[in-house]
């Protein structure tokens, strides 16, 4: 673990341009993150990264929280925060200034056709990132009841999910899934 | 169209702001979006299903990550910089000490079986919420409009994107100018 001082500039240059490219949401990023950390920069091997990935999954949180533990990967706990700060600090004061600006423009006519115009978009997206989730590696006809009926229930019971995550961890514990 | 907020809106204060992106990011496995969803709009009533669809399509179309643009933005309408800050702070500090210290365990131990199992029974689950909360999202689409615009493009994305695969920027450059100008023309 190398933690001088031009690695932790390398991460930091590397996630700020990378989170300028993110748009769209989630996972776009996981491709160019893959190439530049495995490929060019060497900082894990593949299968460490695809640990990294699914690690990230599991960890509660943003999906986006890859990026500090690529980061400790690379330069331990301050690479941790110093990769998160690059990835979310750009973005996040952008957003911040663009909400701002959304704020003070509400009720004009090009700004409720914006906003309503992205809502139809987004929604095909996210489902279609569901969709990816539903459809990777090791998924079997049971994990496909599993993700069925978690979907049925969730929409029309007013339960709160950690219970059917409860119940779907238990499931897998049990190699039914 | 788009329901106006009630006249004395719900002000969360800037401790209810960081517990309640801590209690998201805390549950959110496997993805964020539902449990985002549901303490905005479900449980603590601090937006509309359309206002929550607006912000979050805005969010999720400038660069970041979605719900980190939704924390900051949230954060910020209600509480300014402060606002922000709390909101991002709850979101992301609680996940960075939690991956921090299953990393540490995972780099002794490998990979367990058991988690792994227990994982995979997670993620079946993760990907039926985020079906079930993008349903409740497209509700107002259909009983909002009177046309089958909104809807179609909806559709056509999601083919695009998940059945297709085509490539995001080329699908989001010719949907996105369609699905505003249908709307312009709608208002």
């Amino acid at each position: 673990m190398k933690s001088g001082a031009g690695t932790l500039l390398t991460l930091a240059g590397f996630f700020a341009i990378l989170s300028l490219f993110s748009v769209g949401g989630g996972n776009s990023a996981i491709p160019e993150m893959h190439r530049y950390a495995v490929d060019v920069q060497h900082w894990l091997t593949d299968r460490q990264f695809a640990d990294t990935f699914a690690l990230a999954q599991l960890t509660p949180g943003p999906n986006l929280i890859i990026v500090a533990l690529v980061g400790f990967r690379v330069a331990g706990v301050l690479g941790a925060v110093v990769a998160m700060l690059a990835m979310c600090g750009p973005t996040g004061i952008a957003a911040y200034f663009v909400g701002q600006a959304s704020e003070r423009f509400k009720g004009k006519t090009w700004h409720s056709a914006i906003s309503r115009g992205l809502v139809p978009v987004t929604i095909g997206l996210i489902a279609a990132s569901a969709t990816v989730i539903a459809t990777t590696a090791d998924y079997g006809w049971t994990a496909g009841i599993v993700t069925a009926a978690t979907a049925i229930i969730c929409y029309f019971v007013r339960i709160n999910p950690i219970w059917v995550f409860v119940g779907a961890a238990v499931l897998g514990l049990a190699g039914v899934v | 169209m788009t329901s106006a907020p009630p006249a004395a809106p719900p002000r969360p204060s800037l401790l209810e702001l960081f517990i309640t992106f801590a209690t998201i990011s805390f549950y959110g496995f496997g993805g964020v979006l539902a449990w985002s969803r549901r303490m905005m709009v479900e449980e603590r009533d601090w937006l509309t299903p359309e206002q929550f669809n607006e912000l979050y399509a805005l969010c999720s179309m400038l660069p970041g990550g979605n719900i980190i643009n939704f924390s900051v933005i949230f954060g910020s309408r209600f509480r300014g910089v402060p606002g922000a800050l709390v909101a991002i702070a709850g979101l992301l500090g609680p996940p960075m000490i939690l991956i921090l210290i299953i990393g540490a365990i995972y780099s002794h131990y490998g990979d367990l079986p058991a988690l792994r199992r227990m994982l995979t029974g997670i993620a079946s689950a993760a990907a039926g919420l985020m079906m079930a909360t993008v349903a409740k999202m497209a509700r107002p689409l259909f009983s909002n409009s009177r046309s089958i615009a909104a809807p179609l493009i909806a559709v056509s994305t999601f083919a695009a994107i998940g059945i297709m695969q085509w490539p995001l920027p080329l699908v989001l450059a010719v949907l996105i100018p369609i699905s505003i100008a249908v709307a312009w023309v709608r208002l």
